[in-house]
């Protein structure tokens, strides 16, 4: 295949991507509206300090909204797969790492959050976040396609090289699992105390926690390579640019996140209001700075 | 993190007339205590969010420079908060100080705290293992050193008695947390040094010139506080040939640049044996730690100048101020002193690739495809002797130099090997040929290498502070009945599982382990 029907291929795929995550936003939907009835939540706290929830259900669930929760995964999973091979393709195409621009970012970092999301739910109970992530998923590609669409092509001297597989590829998985975290943390500020569709606070709050405390040392990771590449392509490694320094912005955010869960009367609530400035902060860093600020890491072409 | 961990987090007690004394040990405590080191943390982003939002002088001059050009008492007000200079304002220092300040003060004690946590052995069996969270109990012939060996192969520190056992794992979790913020506080004090004793420094070379590295060879040179001239180090180097190349037509990106590289031969030391070296983009010229980046390039358009007397005045490359990167059309100013009976001096638009629009002439690529210049003479004093320093590519400040002939918006460019005769026989002025110009980045940062280190060590104790577990394990034995409890100490993690694995492997018939 040419350079040229590759590219082309991979828009296919992507508008394909976005179909599907709505198909499956739909499903997630149906299960969480009839699946699940508002449920007795009862929060028990272990002799060793961890929370229990114990649920009863009033009525038994409906069939085939549970059905539906089920091919929602499937279809999930094609979207997925659609996905991966559209950045697979992009990549093929220019021949060199797919995440050069920022469209070519935003559509890794949505494969990123959704690869968390999937694999996630293999071992855990959060297909109630399916919904939510496709949702986001869904409008993020929409959003990457019509307002930060890039042609396939070369990047400027300073973009060519290695360290955009290292820096760049840290910088989408950390932002992948935060997307999930804020998701979480949106969802525990939603919902209210007692009976809901919703799943019990602890859990939201355990997601939320589980996927920063990976997030951000990969995060960390992402902002010193930042650093060693900018001495290399610059010559110096910190300069105070925008973007450095709302990824350190970001980083501090995460890291008061970090420190406010671990401090009494921070926890919960006021923890997750935090890690969502955080989140703010993050995406305020990907597409405000490169709108609003220019500076050297404006390579990202948004007309 | 852990449970016990936390008597730091409350508030010191007011001092109640304690006098200075107990002033400044009430201030010591607040100001190490975690809550005032998180608003400290805080506001040190919060401090640096001006810095992304106003142009900085140490990033971006030029744009600081047209701040002030369009709202004068505006731009004298930020800058009166230091907004321009965020970075290096007495207020940002305030906050990194005090920060600095709250760091060692709360990494010290925790060090001394943890040291002595290490070397003491695990504690002692509780009487009841039962009533502990994790219990099970269980008939089998173990005996001490049997439950010791087995809970040393998980990797647990181990205690024991007449009949029990006490394991204790998940240090690492503390001492992690305790590298990271070490870490931090080096990788502020490398920043610091190599702020006071590096330097930076930038030179424009044109294609076949050189460049010695001194402090009188820069265009720019800013040296640390504690940076003499003496020690840069006495490399120097010939630009031989500089290539770019951009993304041809047909893409949407047209004329976007592709690759950039400058052809260097390079003395280490005088006298030292020639190297070549390709200079690039992302890989930067190393002298023993010195580094020499290309940041930036433009064309020099080679002039011949011949006065009214018929001598040659000038020649030589002009290097010009690209004004627009996309088509790289340039901006050239060249003055000529030494032109008699008047000196002369020329404003030049260089364009790379030129089409004729009409009765324009606009270039539609930055490569040197078809190269020209439009000129416009001028004649008179240059003032070059007036003592008030000038620009090299600016002619404004020239109160004394006439239009030589008619302006016109646009004179007709000429090609290379064309030339324009000046009118009143004042000379003429021959375009020979193209050459083009780098602009490189010297800079000397002795903090690199120990900021580089601590991030590292900052991220290997961040990793290890957040996934390690700390736990206890102890075990009875008494007349073949084994009672086994376990304690997770980092509160929010799961030890069920890895419980009832230590219990069966401490259970020679593998009973199910009732745990909880
Ligand atoms: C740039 C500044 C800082 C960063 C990025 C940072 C980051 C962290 C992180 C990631 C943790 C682990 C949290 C967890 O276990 O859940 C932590 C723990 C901790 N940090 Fe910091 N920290 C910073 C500054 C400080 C300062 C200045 C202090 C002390 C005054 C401090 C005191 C602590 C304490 C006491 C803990 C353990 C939490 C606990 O035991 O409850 N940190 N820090």
């Amino acid at each position: 295949m040419t350079a040229d029907t590759l590219a082309t291929l991979s828009d296919q795929l992507i508008l394909a991507t976005i179909l599907l995550y709505l198909a499956a936003m739909v499903g997630y939907a149906l299960e969480l509206a009839y699946a699940t009835r508002p449920v007795q939540v009862r929060e028990l706290v272990a002799s060793d300090g961890t929370t229990v929830t114990q649920e009863t259900t009033a009525t038994e669930p409906v069939a085939w909204a549970v059905r539906a929760g089920r091919y929602a995964v499937g279809l999930s999973w094609i979207g997925w797969a659609a996905n991966l091979t559209a950045t697979l393709t992009r990549g093929l195409a220019v021949e060199r790492w797919p995440w050069g621009n920022m469209y070519e970012f935003v559509v890794a970092m949505i494969l990123a959050a959704v690869t968390v999301y999937l694999f996630m739910q293999l071992r855990y109970p959060v297909r109630f976040l399916g919904a939510f992530v496709s949702v986001i998923a869904a409008v993020g590609l929409g959003f990457s396609v019509r307002v930060l669409y890039t042609q396939a092509g070369p990047v400027v001297p300073a973009l060519d090289s290695y360290w955009v597989a290292i820096h760049v590829t840290a910088a989408i998985a950390a932002s992948g699992l935060f997307t999930v975290g804020g998701v979480a943390a949106v969802l525990y500020l939603v919902r209210r105390e007692g009976p809901s569709r919703l799943p019990a606070l602890a859990d939201l709050e355990r997601v939320a926690h589980r996927v920063i405390v990976i997030g951000f040392p990969i995060w960390t990771f992402a902002v010193i390579s930042g650093a060693l590449w900018a001495d290399k392509a610059w010559g110096r490694y910190w300069n105070w640019d925008p973007k450095e320094v709302w990824a350190f912005i970001t980083w501090v955010a995460y890291a008061a996140y970090l420190h406010a869960r671990a401090t009494a009367g921070w926890k919960g609530k006021a923890a997750l209001i935090v890690s969502l400035v955080a989140f703010g902060c993050l995406l305020f860093n990907l597409v405000g700075v490169n709108i609003f600020f220019g500076g050297l890491h404006s390579y990202a072409d948004v007309k | 993190m852990t449970v016990t961990d936390q008597q730091d987090q409350k508030a010191a007690p007011k001092p109640v007339g304690l006098g200075v004394v107990g002033w400044l040990r009430w201030g010591w405590r607040t100001l190490t205590s975690m809550r005032t080191a998180l608003i400290l943390l805080f506001l040190f982003a919060l401090a640096s969010v001006p810095g992304s939002v106003f142009p900085q002088r140490a990033v971006d001059p030029g744009q600081v420079a047209r701040y002030f050009a369009d709202d004068r008492v505006k731009a004298e007000w930020l800058d009166r908060f230091w907004l321009f200079d965020v970075f290096r304002s007495p207020w940002f220092a305030a906050i990194y100080l005090l920060l600095f300040l709250s760091l060692i003060g709360c990494v010290l004690p925790r060090t001394l705290a943890h040291l002595k946590e290490i070397r003491r052995r695990p504690p002692a069996a509780p009487r009841n293992l039962l009533r502990l969270p994790h219990h099970a109990e269980f008939a089998a012939d173990l005996d001490v050193a049997g439950a010791a060996a087995a809970l040393r192969k998980r990797r647990f520190r181990v205690d024991t008695g007449p009949d029990w056992v006490a394991a204790e794992k998940g240090h690492l979790r503390e001492t992690g947390n305790l590298v990271f913020h070490v870490s931090l506080l080096v990788l502020l004090l490398a920043v610091g040094a190599g702020s006071l004793y590096g330097y930076k420094g930038n030179v424009l070379v044109v294609e076949g010139d050189g460049f010695a590295n001194t402090v009188a060879a820069y265009d720019r040179y800013s040296p640390g506080a504690s940076v003499n001239a003496e020690s840069l180090e006495p490399f120097s180097f010939r630009l031989t040939d500089f290539q770019a190349t951009y993304i041809g037509p047909g893409h949407e990106k047209v004329g976007q640049p592709l690759t950039y590289s400058a052809k260097l031969s390079v003395l280490d030391a005088p006298g030292a044996p020639e190297r070549t070296v390709d200079l690039r983009v992302n890989e930067p010229l190393d002298v023993n730690g010195t580094l020499t980046y290309l940041i930036g390039h433009g064309y020099a358009p080679v002039f011949r100048v011949t006065d009214g007397k018929g001598q040659v005045a000038y020649e030589g490359p002009v290097p010009c101020l690209t004004s627009n990167t996309s088509t790289y059309e340039s901006e050239c100013v060249i003055k000529v002193p030494d032109a008699r009976p008047q000196q002369l001096a020329f404003l030049g638009r260089f364009l790379p690739s030129t089409l004729p629009v009409g009765e324009e002439w606009i270039s539609v690529f930055p490569g040197a495809a078809n190269p020209t210049v439009q000129i416009w003479p001028f004649s008179g004093d240059l003032g070059l002797d007036s003592g008030v320093p000038q620009s090299v590519y600016d002619l404004g400040a020239h109160k004394n130099l006439k239009p030589l002939g008619t302006m016109t918006e646009q004179p007709r460019p000429l090609a290379v090997g064309q030339s324009l005769d000046l009118p009143d026989g004042a000379g003429k002025i021959e375009f020979t040929g193209v050459k083009e110009w780098i602009s490189l980045q010297t800079t000397y940062d002795p903090g690199r290498m120990p900021a580089l280190l601590a991030s590292i060590a900052a991220v290997i104790g961040l990793v290890l502070s957040l996934t390690v577990r700390r736990r206890r394990v102890w075990v009875r034995m008494k007349d073949g009945q084994v009672t086994v409890g376990g304690l997770s100490r980092t509160e929010g993690s799961n030890f069920t599982d890895e419980f009832a694995e230590i219990v069966a492997s401490l259970n020679p018939r593998s009973g199910v382990p009732d745990d909880r």
